[in-house]
């Protein structure tokens, strides 16, 4: 059915801190890699070696530049998926009923089996976490990799999502965010983690953590000792010969 | 949002359809026999025509059954649903009239509120999404109705409504465009409310996720339509309501009738395009698009 449900026993989803994310797209490979070789239809590349190349991707990461009234320009690394929204439009718009949010722990899937690959949900996302594969005509998007974080067969270790496992600067935290004391909630509440897009209602899951403020330093400079004075003040003899000296060739500048 | 050429036949066509359906539902032409089934024949035409044109924009249509079960929050189902509803209601109506002359005033009304209907639930397909501002908005129901209603008493030759619908129906798309055109700014959406970064300063977007194109970039990113927006804007109000305004005053002729109403329908296909063409998704904001 694709009505959500009111509640969720647990909300899972992903911390992504802005301020230590490099943008080295290792989590948008471990994506692709994981979710092509496992749960649902692969995700396929079109022209991969051509002109052209275009591909299905659950995760995708932006960059921005972010200029501040004053001083240098900010280069922000903005990694994307799908926020496992509590008050997810794409699945309410599914005629089928392929479109779920699980009442357990809240993640949005797709049942690939009764998607008839209409799009309507792509449309009705605001973040674009939601791309039709070109190959297999039926909608795709992450699944918080459903088939890692219950498997058993896995190490302890490796039962969280590839992106997150992945990460090789700590930028990506898994956990339940309904929970106010696991540590994904903790890092939201004192990092101050905000949502993407409030203004579309969507209550996402997922929290963004803000780039920390840039630290100033005092100006001090160790080889000023040893730079050419600056007499700007002198006056009197003393300034006559300043002038006088500077105008002949082979002075300091 | 992408113009895909299915999508657009699919809601005009069949928007004409339901809207001739109407008509013929509430006994305008009250015609019966031959007649009658030349009427009804165009309308299913139209109508199924136009559905038909939408399958070709799944990727499965081989499941569009399933399609007809989530009608409790879909809009898409629930027009599925009133769209067999009103065909079916409609062909034991034209039964009736075609085949034994009679006009059960009962079953056409249902069917013609079922075809409205139809029309209705096309339209909120779009007006009910949030990502798409200019869609999202009170006039694109009345737009859609309107637009179907004027074709659907064009086709019936219904010519004492037509001329009023016609300027009712140009009034409501001058608004819808007008109003449209403020409705991304309204939303309150923007590159700083996407990234969450407004705080810091002005967001530019600096390096796109990969540097070829991608299934979000081809569907909801397309920059043509705007660029030609005014003079398709004018072509589709000269062509789709100046035009048979103009045919309909003269005096009555069947050839007059028939160029009004291929005016009206290519007008009605450039509104269409435009409605496609011209809409804002607010995905595009993250690549630094709209």
């Amino acid at each position: 059915m694709t009505t959500l449900p009111a509640s969720t026993q647990k909300k899972l989803g992903l911390v992504i801190d802005l301020d230590t994310c490099v943008g080295c797209h290792a989590c948008v490979v471990s994506c692709k890699g994981w979710n092509t070789e496992n749960y649902g239809a692969p995700l396929s590349d079109q022209n991969p070696y051509g002109g052209d190349p275009s591909g299905t991707f659950l995760n995708r990461v932006h960059s921005f530049e972010v200029q501040p009234d004053e001083g240098a320009a900010q280069l922000i690394h903005f990694p994307k998926s799908c926020l496992h929204c509590e008050d997810a439009p794409c699945v309410t718009v599914c005629p089928t009923g392929a479109s779920y949010k699980r009442v357990e722990d809240g993640i949005v899937l797709v049942n690939e089996q009764d998607c008839i690959g209409c799009g309507l949900c792509a449309w009705a996302c605001p973040y674009g976490a939601r791309e039709m594969d070109a190959a297999e005509k039926v909608m795709k998007k992450c699944t918080l990799c459903v088939d890692r974080i219950y498997n058993e067969n896995l190490p302890e270790e490796d039962r969280q999502p590839a992106c997150v496992r992945t990460c090789p600067s700590g930028a990506r935290h898994f956990g339940d965010l309904a929970d106010e004391t696991s540590d994904v909630s903790i890092l939201v509440a004192e990092r101050g983690g905000f949502d993407l897009m409030p203004e579309q209602g969507t209550k996402p899951v997922n929290k963004y953590l803000p780039p920390r403020p840039k630290d100033t330093m005092e100006e001090f400079d160790i080889l000023a000792p040893y730079l050419e004075p600056v007499a700007k003040d002198a006056g009197g003899f003393l300034g006559w010969l300043d002038k006088a000296l500077d105008a002949l060739p082979g002075g300091a500048k | 949002m992408h113009p895909a050429p299915s999508i657009i036949l699919f809601t005009t066509l069949s928007g004409l359809g339901f809207g001739l359906l109407t008509f013929l539902g509430l006994g305008m032409p009250g015609s019966t026999g031959f007649t009658a089934f030349v009427f009804f024949t165009i309308a299913y035409l139209l109508a199924v025509g136009g559905l038909l044109f939408s399958t070709f924009h799944l990727g499965h249509p081989e499941r569009a059954l399933k399609a007809f079960s989530q009608w409790r929050s879909s809009w898409l189902s629930r027009e599925g649903i009133c769209a067999v509803a009103a065909l079916v209601i409609m062909a034991i109506y034209g039964i009736g009239r075609v085949f034994f002359a009679q006009h059960w005033g009962l079953i056409g009304g249902i069917g013609a509120i079922l075809s409205l209907l139809t029309v209705f639930t096309t339209s909120m397909i779009y007006a009910q999404l949030k990502t798409v501002p200019r869609w999202h908005m009170p006039l694109t129901s009345p737009l859609f109705m309107a637009l179907s209603i004027t074709g659907g008493a064009l086709l019936a030759g219904q010519v004492q409504f037509v001329i009023p619908l016609l300027i009712l129906s140009a009034v409501i798309q001058v608004a819808y465009w007008v109003v449209g055109d403020s409705r991304l700014a309204q939303s309150g959406s923007t590159m700083e409310s996407a990234t969450g970064l407004g705080h810091i300063g002005k967001v530019k977007a600096f390096e796109p996720p990969h540097t070829g194109t991608n299934y979000l970039m081809r569907e909801f990113i397309h920059v043509v339509g705007r660029k030609h927006a005014t003079k398709l804007r004018a072509i589709a109000l000269v062509l789709g309501f100046a035009l048979p305004l103009i045919f309909l005053t003269l005096p009555f002729g069947h050839i007059f009738a028939l160029l009004a109403v291929l005016c009206h329908v290519a007008g009605i296909l450039t509104s269409r395009w435009l409605f496609f063409a011209q809409a804002e998704h607010v995905v595009g904001l993250y690549y630094g698009k709209r």
